[in-house]
Formats: C-alpha cells, structure tokens, sequence
C-alpha cells in the first residue's frame, strides 16, 4: 500500500514538472521565443551565478578548513609520519596556489565575457609562446614535486636495517594477530596448511606438523565410518571427494616435514624450522618508541590492508606472500594520551583498509607504543604466557561489535 | 582511389534512402541506423543510471545514519537485505561494488561513448554511416544483454557481486569469504565479458569510420576535437579492455575450475584450500591495466565534447586545437604506463613503485595544457550560457579540483597514508564521475536537438545544472576532508571508531547534498523524455554551429544528408573569424580567395 501511495507520488511530482515546462513553453512561444535563444537575461543571471559560485566555493572550502582542521589526524607518531606530513604539507601549498589561479580564471572569464550582440569574440587560435608557457611551466613544478617525492618515498620504503626490531601482523577475517620472535631472537616458518585453533597461524615445528597429521588422521577415519552407513550417492561421492582433499593435505604435510628435516640437517641452528616453537602470538600489538621496527604482514584469507593512520603507513596483507612495512614510532601512546589528545581512552589504531568482507568495517586492533625499557620487559612477559586464541577484542563504540564476527 | 571510394558511398547512400518502408522492429529495435543506434544507448544509460543513483542513496543513508531503518531501503532492499530498513552490511558492499560497476562501464564508458560515438563519427565526419553498421547493432545488443545480466544479479540468493568494483581476488573468488561471491560474481563475470565484446565491436567501428569514411577534404587536422578525443578513446579500449576480458577469465578459472592464477596458501572457513603458487597481485596488475585507461575511456570524450561546445558556445576558437589533440595523445599514450600507481601498498617493489609515480605524474602536464587552453578560449569570448555550456564549464571546474588532488595521489609517499580512504573516493568522483557526466550532461543538452528534432526546457536545464554543480561539490569536496581524518573507504559504518567521530557530521552533511543532488536528475530525466515527445520544435542549426551535424536535415532520414556529401573546406572552430559578417563559418563553406585557414 505505501509502496503504491510513493509510486503515485512520484509519477505526480513528474506530471507536475511536465505540465509547468509546458505552460513556460506555451507562454514564450506566444511571446515569439524560441527555445535556443538564450536571453540577455538569462545571460547575465548565469554569469553573475558564476562569480557567486566562486566566491561560495571558496567559502566554503575555507569553512571546511577551519572547522575541520583540528578533526584530522593528530600529530604524526613515526618518523615516516613526520616525512609524509612535511611532503603532504609541501604539495598542498603548491597546489592550494593553483587551485585558486585557475579557478579564479575559470569563473571569472565564465562571468566577465557574457554574450552581447554588439561584441565578438578576441581571435585568438593559439599562440606557441602561450602554450609552451603552460607546458614548461607545470612540468617544472611537477619536477620539484616528483623530486621531493620520490626522495621520501625511497626513505620510507628502503628496507628495514638488519637489527630492527620484527613483528609480525597477521590478518584474517575479521581480526589481527601479531607474532614476536621467542627468546631466540629469530621467527619461525609457518605453512597455511598446519592452522588449527591452537596454532592460528600455522607455525611449522615437528609437533605441530604432528598434530596436525594426527587431527587428518582421525578426519578420515571419522568420513570412512560415516561410508560404512547407507547414504545417497551424491553424499558418498561428497565424502570420497573430501577423504581425497584429506589424503592430498596429509602427503603435503609430508612433504613439508621432509623439506623441514633436510633444512634443519643442512643447516643446523640456522633453519627456521627451529625457531617457531617458542614464537610469541598475541592480540597484543606493543611496538618499542624510537627504535625501528620491521612489520612482516601476512593474510591468511583474503587481501587485507595493515593500516596505521596515526604513524601514516599502510601496506597491504595479501595471501600466499609476505609483505614489510618499516616504522620507527616516535611518541609513545602514553605521552600521546597526557601531552597530544588529552584523552585518556586514546588508542592508536590498526585498522583494516582493503574490503575483505561483512565486518571489514570493524577489523581492527589497537596498538600501544611503549618505551624500549618496557617493550623489553613486556616481551619477557608475553613469553611466559600462552596463546589464549579468543583473546581481548578491541571494542570501538561497541555499536555492532560481534554481530558480525 | 580514395575519391572513388566516397563517391560510390555517397551514391550507394543517396539512392538507398528512397527504398523500403521500415517496420518498427528494423527502425527502433534491431536498427543499424547509428543515430537511431547512439539514442538506444543514451536511453539504457539512463536508465541504468538511475538504478545506481538509488543504490547511493541507500548508501549515503547507511553512512549519515549508521543503523536507523528506512523505509526508503526497505522498499528497494525487501525484509531480507534490509531487515526494519536497516542495510545488512554485505548489501551494502554488493550496493558500492555494483554502483561502481554501473557508473564506470555502464553509464559513463557505454552511456557517453556510445551515444556520442554513434551520433557523432557519422554526422561530423561526412559519413552516410558507421562502417559496419551491423556490427554496430551487434555493439548495442551485446551491451543490452549485459546490462540485463548485471540487473539479474541483484536478484540472486547470495546478492550481487560484493567485492568492490574492482573485484579483488580472492575475495571475488571465494563464496566463503562473502556471500556475493558467488552465483552473483558469476553474472557480473558473465555480463562483463559481453560488455567487454560490445566495447571491442564499437571500439573497433569508430577507428574504422574515423579513418576511412571521412568525407572530401576532412583531413585529420580538420576534425572536430570530439571526434579527436572518440578516435583516441576507441583505441584506448581496443588495446586495454581484452586485458581486462582475460583477467576475468581467468578469475572465472579459478572460481569454477580449480586453477590457481591468483590463488596461494588460503586457509578459509576452517579448511586450507589446495591453490598454491597464484598470486592475487597478478589480477590487479591485469586489472589496473585495464582499469586506469579507463579512467580516461571516461573522461577523454567528456573532454571532446566540452572542447566543442565551449568553443561554440564561446564564439571564439577553441584556443591551441593542434595542442589540444597534442595533449589528448600524450594522455592516451601514457594512459598505459601508469596502473602500478594503483597498487603502491600492495608489496609491489618500490623501485616499479617510483617509475609509475614518474609517468603518473607527467601525465599532469597534458591535462594542465587542457586546462590552460579552456581558460583562454574563455577569455574574452562572446559567452552563451546554454545549458550545455554550462556543464561544460563545470567540467572543467571539476577537472581542475579532482586533477590536483590526483598530484596527491600520485606520490606514493604520500598515497601511503591517504591509499584507500575517502580522500581517493572524492578524488576520483569528482575527476572521472563528475566531470564525465557533466560532460556527458553537456553532450545531451548540446545535441539533443540532431538526436530529436526537438528543444529541451532551457530553464528547467538551469535549475538541472546549478543543483547539480553545487551538490557535486556539496557531495564530494568534504569527502578529501573524511579522507584526510584516515577514514577508509567501503566500511559499512564508522561508529566502530572514535577516532572518526570528528567528521561523522561531515557525513551527515554529504548525504543531504547527495539527495538533493539525485533529485535533481529527475528534472533532468523529466525534461529528457518530455522533449523527446513533446519538445519544441529544432530548427537546423540551433546553436549556430560550424560542424557537419548540423548542415544534415532535422528529421532523420538513413544517409544522413539528401544529396550528395558535404564538402569540408576549413576546420570547425571559424568562429568571430575577422573580416567574416557573421560569427560562425560552417565547415561546407569555401574558403574566399586570399583567407587563410588559422589553426
């Protein structure tokens, strides 16, 4: 019913519109006007629009200035920070200048040169000191912005130096885990195929390939027993298909424990293999101020962004590769709680920003920067603790959390 | 050779006109006629416009106020997306990604170079018609089809496509991840594919056309810079868009037939998937290949028609043609050498990263050339404000404001921070959506006299532009501002942050503007179809313009023009030429003895 009385609505709102443009059309044809002759008039109404646009266009992106300055992002917390925000800085006064030229240009010829019957136009087919003026001109500014740019560009992505400090961010739908080395110092492999609940992130160790092996084991061992009941074709060829996919996972598995046994005869000590097991994974993300840290970023099921607005950086997770993202924090989240934001609930924030799904929009993790002294003493500690997979949740407003995890 | 060939076009044109009566099916329908060809896409383009209209405002409502019901979204939604009119949040991504497929390859790739290649090649070129005009229909069919598809995926058990416009494997490519990934990617799979084969069948005929039926003394340099900025497109899309028709299918592969192209180490739903080796990177370079020569798919005809209609409208020159075409070129050319710039924070290796902030960037220089030589075709110009003119102006105000912040975006160090959140959303709906459709808009109200024989409503094409330009920018300049306040783009809601509370007004403030501004395309859209049937009358020449078009016949007829083809004698931008009475020369007009042709 109300969808009707909408529909009625609308089709006379348009019969409405249609039957006033016919009566102006009516009224001005008798008035001997045709449609294409734009009066002096009109002319002059919209040229004078024109310059009211302009000014309430600049209006109004001033008001946006002032009234949103101090809602933008606060003060850059990482030494990357600092640099994209002086290059960020450098390219808008640049630009604010020509923004302002052309459009003062654009809407004030659009204004000025109003049709008159009295008046022709300048001839003026071009002009090669003109064009090449304009030419030379932004290709030179775009050099300096290039220049500036890609300098900044080359410091922030350069590779981390050999003793950062390295963690690991791992993304799935919809939360982040971090992973720290142990007390060795280095990070284990992982191999997508070992996760489980209690190895979400599927570090490689002879008992987590054990388990793992022995969790397929009973697998099929539990599909095989549901064979031996009466079921309808397609369900037995359903389960053939997934005792298969099992059979393929476990001679992988195989393989992988293969693979790691020779690294670890060819290369003692040294192989990864040997360094998963006292790996420290966590739902805590604590990085040490002032000291450079070398973020390995994974994702597990689809693409997801590790993204950092506070320290300015942002690097993709994407399945079947690892990524690096290098940040030396500046500003620990204490002094940025007491000095910067007097707030004492603030948090920074790693979020997710590529869509990966329903609850994208609320997959994120809070990160704590702490001094090199308590970043020490806190590793220590996590060392001694467990993996608690349903560890502390981040809770935002808590407008929807957990609806759609 | 060439002389004899358009004399037997000409011939064969002149007496095929007279023959058979046609039924409605051969007229309407299955027409090969390209007019009537061009008006057949304008009219779909329409109409699939407004589907992605709505799907905004859902939207924006969904953004200005997370989780209160609409009876608005119910009515479109139904109890099952929109449960109290409130949009579930997979809805509301299958919404963003097929808003974005609809307006970036139905409206404004299909919509604006179908309509106006179709219109335009024959009639401002000389031509009896498109070189294969069966292959032309066949362009518009496939095209229909595909839209068709596209619509039949919104109803579908899973929902439409939900993984973004840009349908990133794997998300695309698993229904585990999202719900619209299944039966729904499929369609828009499918329904891309046709697309892709109508754009290559079009693109394919306006290059043919442009090159070979150019009537007697149109050379190159005399071709409106509509046909300039068509011509380069079309070659655009033959050479990207196959890139693109393989990216899908080989993401239709790894959907159906257990291939790994972009599919490595996935653990999902409790289960690890048997992919390796395939990397999800591969699809977006395929992709973005395609997908930045889009961009300028879009923007390079919507920039033809405004250099043509500001220069009418002007009655000056179109200042620096030969360096308008110039620029148009060096756009087209490095169109293909920027993708990477899409994908800066996807682990590519900075150095690759560097090269394409290098190309990227120089691509600026064109487009400022384009700016500056629209400034001064202004400058001391005879201004009519049609509303035609109107929009073009606005497009190049909108060119200017989404051009500089795409400096921003280009340098990587600086996309690091701004990649993804709503300050790319502004940029690129202000440089490719707003100043296309207005382009576009200013193609329609320009030229819906040759297309109807009729006028539209000058003042309702006012209010049309004036509500439109301010909510373009009411919409999307606060937008760099959520952008800046690092709000990504694509979250279903931004209450899960406090961070973002500082602009969540600024949110409210976009969504008013984006109602008023959808409102007013029905002034548009009524105005469109009430002068389709009932407009004034159109005289021959109504903008006193010096182009082709408008020498033919304001009833249509098949050949295009009575008689023999005109005769080109100088290019089209003769206007307020000194030493001339009045301030327009047609192209069919001989030179007089001792004139010169300045361009």
């Amino acid at each position: 019913m109300s969808k009707l009385l909408i529909l009625i609505v609308v089709l006379v709102g348009a019969l409405a519109v249609a039957q006033v443009a016919r009566v102006y059309e009516l009224t001005s044809r008798l008035r001997g006007k045709r449609e294409e002759d734009i009066s002096p008039a009109d002319n002059r109404m919209n040229a004078r629009l024109m310059w009211a646009f302009l000014v309430a266009y600049f209006a109004f992106f001033i008001w946006l200035i002032v009234a949103y300055k101090d809602k933008m992002l606060p003060v850059a917390a990482s030494t990357q920070g600092v640099e994209t925000d002086w290059l960020m800085n450098f390219n808008w006064a640049i630009l604010a200048v020509m923004f302002v030229v052309t459009n003062v240009l654009l809407f004030f010829f659009a204004g000025k040169y109003v049709y008159s019957k009295d008046r022709r136009a300048f001839w003026f087919p071009h002009n090669n000191k003109l064009e090449l003026l304009w030419t030379i001109v932004p290709a030179a500014v775009l050099a300096v912005i290039i220049i500036y740019g890609l300098n900044s560009w080359n410091n922030i992505t350069s590779p981390a130096s050999p003793d950062a400090v390295v963690v690991e961010l791992y993304a799935k739908q919809f939360d982040w885990t971090a992973r720290y080395p142990g007390q060795d110092g280095r990070m284990g492999a992982t191999d997508y195929r070992l996760i489980n609940g209690d190895n979400p992130l599927g570090i490689v160790t002879a008992k987590s390939i054990a388990t793992r092996l022995a969790e397929i084991d009973t697998e099929i061992a539990e599909e095989e027993a549901r064979l031996q009941g009466v079921l309808p074709d397609d369900k037995v060829a359903e389960i053939e298909d997934h005792i298969g996919y099992l059979g393929r996972m476990a001679s992988r598995i195989v393989n992988l424990r293969v693979v790691m046994e020779q690294d670890i005869k060819e290369n003692g000590e040294a192989s990864t293999y040997l360094h998963g097991a006292d790996d420290v994974v966590t739902k805590d993300f604590v990085l040490p101020v002032h000291k450079e840290v070398d973020i390995l970023i994974r994702a597990r099921d689809v693409i997801h962004s590790a993204y950092m607005p506070h320290l300015r950086i942002q690097m993709n997770a994407v399945p079947g590769m690892t990524t690096h993202m290098k940040v030396t924090p500046t500003i620990t989240t204490d002094s940025m709680r007491t000095h910067v934001m007097h707030d004492e609930a603030f948090d920074f924030i790693l979020l997710c920003n590529k869509i990966c799904g329903a609850s994208h929009f609320n997959m994120q993790m809070p990160l704590t920067v702490v001094t090199a002294s308590e970043f020490t003493a806190w590793v220590a500690e996590a060392n001694k603790k467990p993996f608690e997979p349903a560890g502390t949740q981040p809770g935002g407003n808590g407008y929807f959390a957990g609806q759609y995890r | 050779m060439g002389a004899h060939a358009h004399a037997a076009h000409a011939d064969h044109g002149a007496d095929h006109q007279h023959h058979h009566e046609e039924s409605f099916i051969s007229k309407f329908v299955f027409t090969q006629d390209h007019k009537m060809i061009g008006k057949q896409f304008l009219v779909t383009a329409i109409l699939m416009a407004w589907v992605a209209v709505i799907m905004s405002v859902i939207f924006r409502l969904q953004l200005a106020w997370p989780g209160e019901g609409f009876a608005f979204t119910n009515f479109f939604l139904g109890d099952k997306w929109a449960p109290g009119g409130v949009i579930d949040p997979n809805m509301y991504l299958a919404l963003v990604t097929i808003h974005g497929t609809i307006m970036v390859f139905f409206v404004l790739t299909a919509g604006l170079s179908g309509t106006f290649a179709n219109m335009l090649i024959p009639l401002q070129l000389g031509a009896r018609d498109m070189a294969s005009g069966f292959i032309n229909m066949l362009s518009y069919w496939f095209f229909f089809t595909s839209s068709v598809i596209m619509l039949a995926s919104l109803f579908v058990e899973g929902g439409p496509a939900s993984a973004g416009w840009t349908i990133y494997p794997p998300l695309s490519a698993l229904p585990k991840a999202i719900p619209g990934s299944g039966a729904g990617m499929t369609l828009w799979l499918v329904s891309m594919a046709l697309f892709i084969a109508s754009s290559l069948m079009g693109g394919l005929n306006y290059v043919v056309t442009i090159l070979n039926l150019r009537t007697k003394g149109m050379k190159m340099t005399r071709m409106p810079l509509t046909i300039w900025a068509i011509f380069f497109t079309a070659v655009i899309g033959i050479l990207s868009f196959p890139v693109l028709l393989s990216a899908a299918l080989l993401l239709l592969l790894d959907r159906s037939m257990h291939t790994s192209f972009y599919l490595s180490d996935i653990h999902i739903a409790g289960e690890a998937l048997e992919n390796t080796g395939g990397s999800p990177i591969l699809f977006q370079h395929l992709f973005w290949f395609l997908g930045h020569p889009e961009v300028y798919i879009v923007l390079l005809p919507a920039l033809g028609i405004t250099s043509e209609i500001i220069s009418t409208n002007a009655r000056k020159p179109i200042f620096g043609y030969r360096a308008m075409i110039g620029s148009i070129m060096a756009i087209a050319f490095l169109s293909f050498l920027v993708w990477g710039h899409h994908m800066f924070i996807t682990g590519m290796n900075p150095f690759l990263g560097s090269v394409f902030v290098f190309t990227t960037l120089l691509i600026a220089i064109p487009s400022a050339v384009k700016v500056f030589n629209y400034l001064t075709t202004l400058w001391r110009g005879n201004i009519i404000f049609t509303p035609a003119m109107l929009f073009s102006i606005g497009l190049v105000a909108t060119f200017i404001a989404g051009g500089l912040t795409g400096i921003i975006l280009a340098d990587s160090a600086l996309d690091i921070m701004v990649h993804d959140t709503y300050f790319v959303i502004a940029h690129f709906h202000i440089v490719m959506g707003m100043s296309a459709i207005f382009g576009m808009f200013a193609g329609i109200y320009h030229w819906f006299p040759k297309m109807y024989g009729r006028m539209m409503n000058t003042k309702l094409g006012y209010l049309h532009f004036w509500i439109t330009f301010i909510c373009a920018f009411g919409v999307f300049f606060p937008m760099h501002f959520i952008g800046l306040a690092g709000a990504p783009r694509r979250y279903y809601s931004y209450t899960e942050f406090t961070m973002f509370n500082g602009v969540v007004d600024l949110n409210v403030l976009v969504t008013i503007f984006a109602i008023t501004g959808a409102l007013a395309q029905l002034i548009f859209t009524g105005n469109f179809f009430y002068s389709v049937f009932r407009g004034p009358k159109s005289v021959q020449n109504p903008w006193k313009s010096n182009t082709l078009e408008w020498t033919t016949p304001v009833e249509h007829m098949h050949g295009n023009w009575p008689g023999p083809l005109p005769v080109v004698h100088r290019w089209p931008y003769d206007y307020s030429k000194p030493g001339k009475a009045e301030d327009w020369v047609s192209q069919i007009t001989p030179m007089e003895p001792g004139e010169t042709e300045d361009n």
